[in-house]
């Protein structure tokens, strides 16, 4: 167990036996605390290098291991430091968490070119090799010194956790007592993969520990952003635009000011802020000024309305004189499908969805007098984007930005735009106050100015061949633009790239020789960003139904038809016991099954779903759900259950309840009276089978999502013979599919 | 205009207007922040608390309404974690952001108060008040059983 979960970052003790050591293109300093530790002083090395200790040892034996990405309930700032901890050999009950500070170059996360961020549940595989390998320096340096001292060769050390062992002698040194002596090299000990542990040698990876996180979450001391208090501190407001573009035009600030406790009303870029002694007060005043302000016309969705633009979108994607750019292609599939004896097409669409993380949006600044510095406290998915955008709207060095980050009551993708929404609020409102300002988004705000996962249409073709064998497989899609919207960064330097909206739409997984995907790019103004499951969701609802009208078509049971196009054994293996899980073929009375699979960036997902339908309101009941997962080494192998679960349940949202609509440009929907999400009453029995294989860790914390709307519109289809097109299914519609 | 009342056994008193929902009390005058703000509106349970020994929605709930009465909030409900549900959560690995959990404790502490040993469809009506955005329903179930069995 560990204890002393520190989840803001803070002044780690060094002594002066520090090294840089680098490794897999990170650089860690490699720390021996001496008793009269110093605080650490970063970017002071000779080398003029930033400087800050990925693991430091305490001659108490204490581990001082840093977790590099952020927590929003995934489990990352317990699996990083583990899979560190496992190498070292480190005693878990020894180790100290703490978070990283900000520093790309150290910290960074190699799946995201090396900034600080964690999203597309890449953290454990982003980090993995690169955390085992210091973990396995550190262990050899203290091997090597534990040696010299007792002056036997190091081949004749071994380790158990934090502690060198002479077998021979019988002798043994705690790493605690090892850190009080020790010389660190000048150069660190090379590691190759071949020298890490073997997965049969693993104590910790693999073996489920209490999350760092979790005990502070049930006696309400886990410290989130909005917890956070400063002294002197105000509370802030922000009566946003509702169309991203447009600006406050008039507003009447009298009776915002009127209101007791009112400090001062602020015309911002986009919106009216309020800062108050209290945040009822600031909520009351922003309240007021909702009735009084009016918005310039400027920004591009003011005309838009989703109902007709998923028309037209749909409209685009059908027709195939409109013109399309390719996305992914292999094989020839255009002379493909001038050759194939017959085609098949549908069409789908999945309106737009707004990520509900429970803790709405807030963040808390304090900027220096003269302007020229701030302190942050945020919880966000991203250090490197919160600390550049509040840096930018302060016109400061980012370095003239201090960053707190806490835990995160929730993210799903919607607390790592670049520009960082949330935290300038504060730092603007703070700057205008002269005094530390916490701002809190009511959840009105929070849907209002949601990012949503993005509105699309998709027109999906399959060409057979004489055999009636698909050959062919061209999917059209017709979607907001999210990457350039979300994070024009990544989108310039990935090629000008939308691939937060369409990864996902391709075939893959499935052994078919020619396939095509073309994106019709369209732009409405409307805020998108990822969502837990990322444009999956919207494009694995879109594929997965189809190979299930493809097994129809063919008359094949849509179990057998998936196994007849997959060829990678562990993809056939996740189907294969999902299948047996579900008791796949089993008649039962009244209830639909249905299936679908993917292979989410490595992770091999399959999940099975049971429903029930109430004919006079178009209510679908979901009362099983079977998913197995091989995310190769099950780092945490319940937290990976636990992931899966949440993930299902999210995914359940998104399949017949959460929908937003937006008419001239404003978000329709405000809360959860009219946005709703799974509540107990709604969640089905789930059954998850983690399959640990000895292949590199993958995620797990979204890749049972994108199966549910899938799964749920197969099964209604076996019940009904009517196939369900327009995610999500709710009421209303289901009813009107079944008239 | 003071308004007396109790909080975790202890006497608290704000100053605050009356209409002011008692969660902003707790958070940010008491410094009790283990209580959540979640929707405002009484639909989500990330605020609640109980009053006079029955769960409420301390965001629904305004100072005017609280002379003389007495809350527990999540610090209250045991010092060191030891609540029979405290230590099913933990159990059953529930949390996952946790930002909600503080709310579901108090709603099941509530249940169990009123119904030591809930069948699960009662557990199932009795929390689907608290919405749980990361989905751990299930282990809320378990734990809320486990505690019962336990308790």
């Amino acid at each position: 167990m560990t204890t002393n979960l520190t989840t803001r970052s803070k002044n780690t003790s060094i002594s002066r036996r520090q090294v840089m050591i680098g490794a897999a293109g990170l650089s860690f300093a490699f720390v021996l605390g001496g008793p009269l530790a110093r605080a650490a002083t970063l970017a002071t090395e000779p080398t003029g290098k930033a400087l800050s200790p990925w693991v430091s040892i305490a001659p108490d034996g204490t581990i001082t291991i840093m977790s590099a990405a952020t927590e929003m309930g995934q489990g990352s700032m317990t699996s990083l430091p583990l899979i560190l901890a496992e190498d070292l050999d480190a005693d878990w009950s020894k180790v100290q968490v703490v978070a990283a500070p900000p520093i790309d170059a150290i910290y960074g996360n190699p799946g995201f070119s090396g900034m600080m961020y964690t999203a597309g549940s890449n953290a454990v595989r982003s980090y993995y090799l690169s955390l085992r390998t210091f973990g396995a320096q550190v262990r050899r340096v203290l091997l090597d010194n534990a040696a010299s001292k007792l002056g036997v060769p190091v081949e004749e050390l071994m380790t158990e956790p934090s502690v060198v062992v002479h077998a021979k002698s019988g002798r043994r040194l705690t790493y605690g007592d090892i850190a009080a002596f020790a010389q660190v090299p000048d150069k660190p000990p090379e590691i190759k993969p071949e020298q890490l542990k073997k997965p049969s040698q693993f104590r910790l990876i693999g073996k489920d520990v209490m999350r760092v996180d979790v005990p502070g979450k049930v006696n309400g001391t886990a410290r989130y952003a909005i917890d956070v208090q400063v002294p002197g501190m105000l509370y802030g407001a922000v009566l946003r635009a509702p169309v991203e573009g447009a600006a406050p035009d008039k507003f009447d600030e009298s009776r915002a000011a009127a209101v007791a406790g009112v400090i001062k009303v602020i015309r911002m870029p986009y919106g009216v802020g309020v800062v108050a002694e209290t945040p009822w007060a600031a909520f009351q005043a922003r309240e007021a000024l909702s009735h009084s302000t009016t918005w310039t016309k400027s920004g591009k969705a003011w005309a838009f309305d989703s109902e007709k633009g998923l028309e037209d979108f749909a409209a685009a994607a059908r027709d195939l004189k409109s013109e399309a750019a390719e996305w992914s292609r292999s094989g020839e599939p255009r002379d493909a499908l001038t050759r194939a004896a017959s085609t098949f097409d549908a069409e789908y669409r999945c309106d737009y969805a707004y990520h509900a993380q429970m803790e709405p949006l807030n963040a808390v600044a304090a900027v220096s007098q003269a302007g020229d510095s701030v302190e942050i406290w945020c919880g966000t998915q991203s250090q490197t984007t919160a600390q550049e955008a509040s840096a930018k709207a302060l016109g400061i060095a980012r370095e003239k930005v201090k960053l707190n980050y806490l835990l995160m009551g929730g993210g799903f993708g919607r607390r790592g735009p670049r520009d960082a929404d949330f935290v300038v609020d504060a730092v603007l409102l703070a700057k205008e106050a002269g005094r530390p300002v916490k701002v809190m988004w009511t959840r009105e705000d929070d849907v209002h100015n949601g990012r949503f996962r993005p509105l699309s249409a998709h027109y999906l073709r399959a060409g057979f061949d004489d055999s009636g064998k698909v050959a062919v497989y061209h999917h059209r899609l017709v979607g907001d633009r999210v990457t350039p919207s979300f994070d024009p960064v990544r989108y310039e330097s990935r090629g000008r790239k939308d691939f937060i909206l369409m990864v996902g739409a391709d075939f893959g997984g499935y052994d078919v020789p020619h396939q095509l995907v073309e994106q019709l790019y369209r732009d409405t103004g409307v805020r998108t960003a990822p969502l837990r499951g990322i444009s999956w969701t919207a494009n694995k609802f879109a594929v997965e139904t189809f190979v299930d009208e493809l097994a129809v078509k063919r008359s094949i049971d849509p179990v057998a038809y998936r196994l007849e196009l997959i060829k990678d054994p562990r993809a056939r293996r996740v189907v294969e016991t999902v299948a047996r899980m579900a008791e796949w073929g089993k008649k039962r009375d009244g209830r639909g099954m249905g299936f679908a699979f993917l292979n989410y960036s490595d992770s091999l997902v399959a999940g099975a779903a049971e429903v029930s339908l109430e004919r006079s309101t178009g209510n679908v009941m979901l009362h099983n759900f079977w998913c197995a997962l091989d995310c190769g080494i099950a780092v945490q192998p319940d937290n990976v259950a636990a992931q899966t679960e949440s993930s299902i349940v999210y995914g359940l949202g998104l399949a017949l309840m959460e929908r937003i609509s937006i008419k001239d440009g404003t978000v329709e929907q405000s809360n959860f009276y009219d946005y709703l999400v799974p509540r107990m009453s709604d969640v089905p029995l789930m059954h998850i089978d983690v399959i640990s294989t000895d292949n590199p860790p993958t995620g797990v914390g979204q890749m049972a999502t994108p199966l549910v709307t899938p799964a749920i519109g197969n099964a209604i289809a076996q019940l009904t013979g009517t196939r369900l097109r327009h995610a999500p299914f709710t009421p209303e519609r289901v009813k009107k599919a079944l008239a | 205009m003071t308004t007396n009342f109790t909080v975790n056994g202890r006497a608290a008193s704000t100053d605050a207007p009356p209409a002011t929902p008692l969660l902003w009390v707790i958070r940010e005058e008491l410094k009790l922040t283990g209580t959540k703000f979640g929707c405002g509106t009484g639909l989500c349970g990330a605020c609640m608390v109980h009053i006079d020994g029955k769960r409420g929605f301390s965001c629904q709930t305004q100072v005017s309404e609280m002379a003389g009465k007495s809350v527990t909030t999540i610090e209250g409900l045991s010092a060191d974690s030891s609540h029979p549900l405290q230590k099913a959560w933990l159990a059953e690995q529930v949390p996952q952001c946790g930002y909600c959990q503080s709310g579901q404790i108090m709603s099941a502490a509530d249940l169990l108060e009123q119904n030591p040993k809930p069948t699960r469809a009662q557990i199932v009506a009795h929390m689907s008040t608290n919405i749980c955005r990361c989905g751990t329903y299930q282990r809320i179930v378990r734990a809320v059983e486990r505690a019962a069995r336990e308790a």
